[in-house]
């Protein structure tokens, strides 16, 4: 909006004192986005939480006489071809999945803010570690993080692992960047001066104000971890069958796809809840957060 | 302009370095002896000291990565244990299938994306721009061996329009090229389409608000030249830098599209590497699909500074 | 018929808390030829006035709530947006305050004043060249013909703003707006620009509403000037009557800190408080907040602007005692 630009900002009426904590979190709950992200995405971190209350089918348990169920009052989901009940299946995939993503989420969270804060502290550091940082992200995100779990095995761990190498160079790039402009505002230029050490610079200056970024990026972050575990799942170098990720249920039942659709459906429906509730709780943030940042890969 | 390319490749130098050394140490980051993982429990001791050989793990580390380089130079990443061929032309011969549906589902990414994106910015607020930017979260949300699966209950299986996969080369016969590639390119596409719609959006918006618009406007130019060539001109440049990520994005989720749709590309080609454990395979794929990725983005740095004069100039 | 009639122009704004007039019953004429000066605080409502005169407000959140604007007896307001776009730039031309980002980086300065010419006339490739150089040439752009083919970014801000001039009048409008000409630039070439800016008049004889909060501006250039605050006109008068005998206390005020071109103040320090935000205007006069004249009874009911003289109007129930004031002294 061209010229009613600085009218609108006479326009803006300051809001009530208060935190700025409080502050942000009346602003979120006001934006419509986050509240259906967290609405979605809510859901199912809940019945992750809850999945040994909400079923009372072992997920893994064989019914031969029950194959290929369609949805029905006993099997809510209906089963697969080994007759497990896919309620079962997707309720227990659900906390695998919010548990692959937040150990994802919290490695980027302790390694990439480390990383990033020395390499945006300590500009002698700057040049190794950024020179490594845009090494691994010159990588193909899926098949750095595929040759990975190639080489360590297919296993839930090590799929959390790969995931975690693949994304923690694009949250350091992230940390570093902010880290950087805080470095040189006057009040940090001051502690420095009054001789403060770094640790204390870094913790009681700096990082407090690096965090919006950080925590926009890390909701993001939670959507593609769960994005991409499932994708190996599917490909078979995720966790080992019959573990009931998304990811194997989907590729289990690939083959029975046109007899069976449900086997596919539920947990593909699930898994895109999850990752759009996700995606609109980062986008949610970002606009209270930070305005100015866009979209990050 | 050359110039600047002679500078993003010597600039490049240092990561293609790094990239290597971290492809050559991932072999070597197997727990437990390699070659008995690639072997199997039933392989003999003369077998596996044979496995060794080959892969040159019985070598000690220094040695090892001075062969490493040295086949590099000269263009040799070893043998496929799977096929018995040369990694790199293996690799040859998949890499035209799979920048065949990339450069596919590129165009759709391009014309849907930057369409989608721009319509939204001119329309914000209204229904248009609310419904051009759901269509954009699903596409980052629906995984796309997911919406692949979809594709092919409905199209091929319900409604029998388009084959449930396969794949034959344009050179044979392009309608049947156009007909296998067609619901791979677009499961393929979406993600990268509706990232780049957010981009062109939020870009496009910005662009809207800059002051040389209103210049635009107060000269008493056209509406429609004002935004297509005043405000797009400069909307493109940033958007440009995002266009090496989506070719990144389009590599990495090839992997799950030819491996849901049968095609034999290199990301088929790397799945089935991995789950034979052909090593040299998946070590030489990644490295060379890597060098490629880096190559496209010195393409795109180059057309950014050719979009922006600031660049262009100062590079001089 | 003067050449551009404003009459009882308000416009409104669309915000969180409902609709807020940004500009308020603004009225008044340019002649032909005439140099109209428009002075006030930022955020008192001069560049919404222009901008609302060129059509180039979004709308919504803008939206021309009561009165007219005509030019050359054709209604604008209201106008459609094609036929708004053959005369803006060719009939009513505008410069913007901010030279170092009104140009579009990624073209030449050549095409975009060409395209200006080639929006509103017909012309060869060759006539579009000649008239890029002549105009370069006319706001002082030595060596026009080399220049052409430069971007915005090899121009210091003062030529930037002299090529935005040479953009403006390539198509000879009859009415110049100049939001700010000078504001953002450095003190020896803002005296260059409006030197040229005079020069220019002479030559192409148009009128000009130029917008400043500087009253020293106002005195080296205007024939005439309206002073406003907080989106209503509160003073008019032409220039030399406005310095001798102003009669609103906060033309009063601009005046006793006048600021010379050298010295140059956003908010004026000589009087207290500073601009009612639109949403938070006080009852009566609003400028009675900050007026050390004011009685009780400024604050019930706007103050109208009433003309004291021919030509010399002020929205001040106490206009007559100020200026008798200045009179005496």
């Amino acid at each position: 909006m061209p010229a009613g630009a600085p009218l609108e900002d006479e326009l803006e009426v300051p809001e009530r004192r208060q935190s700025p904590l409080r502050m942000t979190v009346v602003r979120l709950f006001r934006h419509q986005l986050f509240l259906s992200g967290l609405v979605l995405f809510g859901l199912i971190a809940v019945v992750g939480v809850l999945a040994p209350l909400l079923t009372d089918i072992n997920p893994n348990k064989l019914g031969m006489r029950t194959r290929f169920q369609a949805p029905d009052a006993a099997f809510l989901f209906g089963t697969d071809n080994f007759g497990r009940s896919l309620w079962s299946r997707t309720v227990w995939g659900a906390q695998l999945s919010m548990m692959i993503g937040l150990s994802v989420v919290l490695l980027n969270a302790v390694f990439g803010t480390l990383i990033g804060a020395l390499a945006g502290y300590f500009p002698r550091l700057d040049n190794v570690l950024m020179r490594v940082n845009d090494a691994l992200m010159a990588f193909p995100a899926i098949l750095l993080a595929i040759a990975i779990t190639a080489v360590l095995g297919p296993s839930i761990v090590n799929a959390i692992l790969a995931l975690a190498i693949v994304y923690i160079p694009r949250t350091a790039r992230i940390v570093r960047a902010s880290v950087i402009v805080l470095r040189e505002m006057e009040y940090v230029q001051a502690a420095i001066a009054a001789g403060a050490g770094h640790w204390r610079i870094l913790r009681r200056h700096i990082l407090p104000n690096a965090m919006a970024p950080l925590i926009v990026q890390l909701s993001f972050l939670f959507a593609y971890a769960v994005l991409s575990e499932a994708t190996l799942s599917f490909l078979g170098l995720g966790a080992v069958p019959p573990t009931p990720t998304w990811g194997n249920i989907m590729a289990e039942g690939r083959q029975y796809m046109v007899e069976a659709p449900w086997i596919i459906t539920i947990p593909g429906i699930a898994l895109m809840i999850t990752v759009m509730g996700l995606n609109l709780l980062g986008d949610g943030l970002r606009d209270v957060l930070d305005p100015r940042l866009r979209i990050q890969q | 302009m050359a110039g600047i390319a002679l500078r993003r490749l010597l600039g490049a130098l240092p990561v293609l370095l790094i990239v290597s050394l971290i492809t050559f140490a991932l072999l070597r980051l197997i727990p437990g002896d390699p070659s008995s993982v690639i072997g199997g429990p039933s392989a003999t001791a003369d077998q596996l000291a044979q496995i060794r050989r080959n892969l040159g793990l019985d070598e000690p580390l220094p040695m090892q990565l001075v062969h490493w380089y040295a086949g590099l130079l000269q263009g040799n990443l070893g043998r496929s244990l799977l096929m018995g061929q040369g990694v790199v032309e293996v690799t040859f011969e998949r890499l035209p299938v799979t920048l065949g549906l990339s450069l596919y589902a590129l165009v759709i990414t391009l014309v849907a994306g930057l369409a989608s994106g721009i319509v939204a910015a001119l329309r914000q607020n209204t229904w248009v721009d609310q419904l051009a930017m759901m269509v954009a979260m699903l596409g980052i949300s629906v995984p796309n061996f997911f919406l692949g699966l979809l594709g092919i209950i409905f199209f091929a299986v319900k409604l029998g329009w388009l084959p449930t996969g396969g794949y034959v080369p344009f050179s044979q016969d392009p309608w049947e090229w156009f007909r296998t590639t067609t619901m791979p390119a677009v499961s393929l596409a979406m993600l990268q389409m509706g990232l780049l719609a957010r981009i062109t959006r939020s870009t496009m918006l910005e662009v809207l608000r800059q002051d040389y618009i209103r210049t635009a406007r107060a000269k008493g130019l056209p509406g429609r030249q004002v935004v297509v060539k005043h405000a797009l001109a400069n909307a493109l440049i940033p958007i440009t830098t995002v266009i090496g990520i989506i070719v990144s994005l389009l590599i990495s989720g090839s992997v799950v599209t030819e491996t849901l749709f049968s095609i034999p590309g290199m990301g088929q080609l790397l799945t089935q590497a991995v789950l034979n454990r052909d090593y040299p395979m998946v070590q030489g794929g990644l490295l060379l699909t890597t060098v490629f990725l880096v190559l496209v983005n010195i393409m795109v740095d180059i057309c950014y500074a050719f979009l922006d004069p600031r660049v262009r100039y100062d590079g001089k | 018929m003067s050449l551009l009639e404003v009459r009882g122009l308000t416009t409104a704004f669309r915000t969180e808390r409902g609709e807020i007039n940004a500009v308020e019953d603004i009225t008044f004429d340019i002649d032909e030829g005439e140099i109209l000066g428009i002075v006030g605080e930022s955020g008192s409502g001069k560049s919404v006035t222009a901008l609302t005169i060129m059509g180039l407000l979004p709308q919504p959140p803008a939206r021309v709530a009561a009165g007219s604007v005509r030019f050359r007896g054709e209604t604008l307001t209201g106008m459609s947006e094609p036929r708004l776009e053959r005369i803006r730039g060719s009939g009513i031309s505008m410069v913007f305050q901010e030279p170092m980002t009104s140009l579009n980086p990624v073209f030449t300065i050549g095409e975009q004043i060409m395209e200006t010419v080639r929006a509103h006339e017909k012309a060869t490739p060759r006539e579009l060249r000649d008239r890029a150089v002549e105009m370069l040439d006319k706001v002082g752009i030595p060596s026009a013909a080399k220049r052409l083919g430069d971007y915005p970014h090899q121009l210091s801000g003062g030529q930037r703003q002299r090529v935005m001039l040479a953009i403006a009048l390539a198509c000879r409008p009859k009415l110049l707006i100049a939001d700010e000409p000078t504001t953002a630039l450095d003190v020896t070439i803002q005296a260059q620009v409006l030197d040229l800016l005079m020069d220019l008049r002479d030559e192409f004889g148009m009128a000009v509403m130029i917008i400043t909060h500087n009253m020293g501006v106002i005195a080296e250039t205007a024939d005439r000037v309206l002073v406003m605050y907080a989106g209503r006109i509160v003073e008019q008068a032409p220039v030399v009557r406005l310095f001798e005998r102003p009669e609103h206390p906060y033309t009063r005020g601009l005046l006793e800190c006048v600021p010379t071109l050298e010295q140059d103040t956003e908010r004026l320090a000589a009087i207290p408080g500073s601009l009612p935000e639109p949403g938070r205007r006080p009852p009566g006069c609003r400028f009675a907040p900050r007026c050390r004249w004011r009685i009780d009874a400024c604050r019930t009911g706007l103050p109208p602007l009433v003309e004291q003289e021919p030509g010399h109007a002020s929205a001040c129930i106490r206009a007559a005692e100020i200026a008798a004031q200045i009179g005496a002294a």
